[in-house]
């Protein structure tokens, strides 16, 4: 999907389903049910998922479908139907006039951040530097080659440390949550 | 040889020591978890991750020797990676070797302890190389995610599971500033690779972005809580208290060494030309580092929690050595940083024989008239207090230490003279609670009801003796220290902005158009 050819058309979707983000992540700070909330989170993950796909990143897109949308949120919903904290009654997330302003103090916070950094520019020379235009068209490796390119050469050390990370996490996990000796 | 770091041939071998200790944890990890919990099952892991310590401290002796160097690259291949490597594996032999005792005398079964801890030393090497800041990031989470868990080895201690929920919740709120941090950086610069960040700022002029500055902060504010700095310290003194003592030990040194190693680098090789925006913070994060841990650390009854604000005190003055920008500043921090691991390590040794129970807190009191009952422990506990302290001759190394660190402020291209004063004001005010310890054990009369302190065991005893000898050693014969961390300083080197004039040395970053800001003092 190209910006240049079809504005209205990006647009439209660009509101569209930032506009559905917005509102199923206010129905996800706002529900009372936790599963209710988990699956407006699943909505914003499958809105955000078509962002990605409009910003020519479609493979990103769909690892966010299938990671975020798919896996992280339906062993999430697990836990919350297993440990049957479905109920609203005794669960609240928001308590009290406080909270609420903080709330409301970090979204301006961040929103002011937003502002602050959309006025930035690049600078010419990095700005070129920046890979644009169609990379799903005639490169070799389609839109995955310069992922791959990234993941195996330029950044191929951190992606093996991150399995290192996972690693440790899983250890920690397993001492922690086995039964007291 | 010089390593092209984008061969992988060449990358794996300029990380020999890493993957080693990584390989090696591993097969550890197997062999902890392939026998039923015991006891003694637990001491032979402990002494088989001593071993594979020992041969990762020689890949990086070898290294060292070898002398090889890297272009840039992802990691570092130079002196500076190989000293702190060699306090971080000093720091996690210790832990070990007190943890297999303290687990025996507590009754801990799990060998996984010992697996954590080379996991934890691991991302520490990560981060002591890194020269990414991706690589450094996962070397970060790497340590802290092994620390965390570890805080919260003892399951029957509640103070433990605090401390490590407690730590684990303000880590992960460090990381996000962390993060954020970074991605803002490479927003404004689009590289991760601290080399290629500084040609570009120096290259393009960005000293005036406003995403570069915001990105600076928030890895400022990310940094100042991994090591403890004020005012991102409330988390240190619950989570030292908190935790088995033996893992107090290696956060309040190795933890702290790893972390301020990459501040140092990141700082040093990264971000000269913004100086004008981090010096005047900086500044003022060692400030209330020392003066708040020193004020806090005068009133604590609880010698854990004394040692915890002397920690938050002690990275107050390397933060100082950061703030240096010099080769001095970092063959300073290098000698500080050992002293320090050794002086804090052994304290927390002797602070775990007094452990009795799982939450019952060692306080100051409990030290009366140790010289009466254990004259060894006693004699030993002050040397480490007298180091920390920076007292001559019978503070050993540590005198040296405070006086590098001096030196290297008053020697600094930045003014730096109100900073080495309040370091030098802020030493004596330490004098108040180290002193104290060392009059309450010589001084006092041992109670009748006073706790029975355990028998020292071998290991326990390796690790007293040794830091014992090293402190008091060094301290009359520094010189071979002081080559050492001269060796391991990162060298100096300006960058000139294109089209901008020349920074001469002797002066700070360029005059910047937009933000005039004074300079740090």
């Amino acid at each position: 999907m190209n910006n240049e050819f079809y504005p209205l058309f990006f647009s439209f979707h660009f509101y569209l389903f930032g506009l559905i983000a917005l509102a199923s992540a206010l129905l996800f700070v706002t529900r009372k049910s936790p599963v209710a909330a988990a699956l407006w989170l699943v909505n914003v993950m499958f809105c955000l998922a078509a962002l990605y796909v409009m910003l020519d990143a479609q493979f990103i897109g769909a690892i966010q479908v299938l990671v975020y949308a798919g896996a992280i949120m339906v062993v999430f919903l697990f836990v919350v139907m297993l440990l049957n904290l479905g109920r609203p009654e005794d669960v609240s997330d928001i308590r009290g006039q406080f909270p609420r302003l903080a709330a409301g103090a970090v979204g301006l916070a961040l929103l002011a951040e937003v502002m602050v950094l959309a006025r930035a520019k690049f600078p010419a020379q990095i700005e070129s530097a920046i890979p644009s235009g169609d990379l799903s068209r005639g490169e070799p490796g389609g839109i995955i080659g310069p992922v791959a390119e990234l993941l195996l050469k330029d950044y191929v050390l951190a992606f093996e440390l991150s399995s290192m990370l996972l690693l440790t996490a899983i250890v920690g996990a397993v001492v922690i949550g086995r039964k007291r000796s | 040889m010089s390593f092209d770091l984008l061969i992988p041939t060449q990358l794996m071998a300029a990380l020999l020591p890493d993957i080693v200790l990584m390989v090696g944890a591993m097969v550890l990890m197997l062999y902890a978890a392939w026998r039923p919990d015991s006891v003694q099952h637990q001491r032979s892991v402990g002494m088989a991750s001593i071993g594979l310590l020992v041969a990762t401290l020689g890949a990086v002796i070898y290294m060292a020797w070898r002398g090889d160097t890297a272009a840039q690259g992802v990691i570092a291949v130079d002196g500076f990676r190989w000293s702190v490597d060699v306090v971080i594996l000093i720091a996690a032999l210790g832990t070990i070797a007190l943890a297999i005792e303290y687990n025996i005398r507590q009754g801990i079964a799990q060998a996984e302890m010992h697996v954590l801890v080379l996991f934890a030393t691991a991302g520490m090497m990560v981060l002591a190389a890194g020269r990414d800041l991706m690589v450094i990031f996962l070397g970060i989470e790497i340590m802290s995610v092994a620390v965390y868990v570890l805080a919260g080895f003892n399951r029957r201690s509640g103070a433990a599971a605090e401390a490590s929920l407690k730590y684990f919740l303000l880590g992960a709120f460090a990381t996000g500033f962390l993060l954020y941090g970074i991605a803002l950086i490479y927003g404004a610069t689009g590289a991760t690779q601290l080399a290629e960040i500084a040609s570009r700022i120096a290259e393009h002029r960005l000293w005036g972005s406003t995403m570069l500055l915001v990105g600076l902060g928030l890895l400022t504010i990310g940094l100042a809580f991994k090591v403890a700095s004020a005012p991102f310290h409330m988390w240190a003194p619950d989570v030292y208290d908190g935790a088995p003592t033996p893992i107090t030990a290696f956060m309040a040194s190795a933890v702290k060494a790893a972390a301020f190693a990459t501040f140092a680098r990141i700082w040093y090789e990264t971000f000269q030309l913004l100086s004008f925006a981090w010096g005047p913070v900086l500044w003022w994060l060692a400030v209330l580092s020392m003066v708040i841990g020193n004020v806090v650390a005068l009133s604590q009854q609880n010698i854990k929690r004394m040692l915890a604000y002397s920690s938050i005190v002690h990275s107050g003055y390397l933060v100082v050595l950061v703030l240096a920008n010099s080769a001095a500043g970092t063959a300073a921090f290098v000698f500080y940083v050992l002293a320090y691991t050794l002086a804090t390590f052994g304290a927390f040794a002797v602070v775990s024989l007094m452990q009795e129970g799982n939450d019952e807190p060692v306080r100051i009191a409990d030290f009366a008239g140790l010289w009466h009952a254990r004259p060894g422990l006693a004699v030993g506990m002050s040397v480490y207090l007298l180091a920390l302290l920076g007292f001559p001759v019978f503070g050993g190394i540590g005198f040296f230490a405070k006086w590098y660190l001096v030196v290297a402020a008053l020697t600094s291209d930045i003014n730096l003279v109100l900073l080495a004063v309040i370091v030098v004001v802020t030493s004596v005010i330490s004098a108040g609670y180290y002193l104290q310890v060392i009059r309450v054990m010589f001084m006092q009369p041992r109670a009748d009801d006073a706790r029975s302190v355990p028998i020292t065991g071998p290991l326990t005893k390796a690790v007293l003796a040794t830091t014992v000898a090293v402190i008091l050693f060094f301290g009359v014969f520094p010189t071979p220290v002081t080559a050492w961390s001269e060796w391991s300083a990162l060298p100096r080197y300006y960058r000139t902005p294109v089209g901008g004039p020349p920074i001469a040395p002797g002066t700070l970053a360029p005059p910047p158009a937009a933000s005039p800001a004074p300079e740090a003092n």
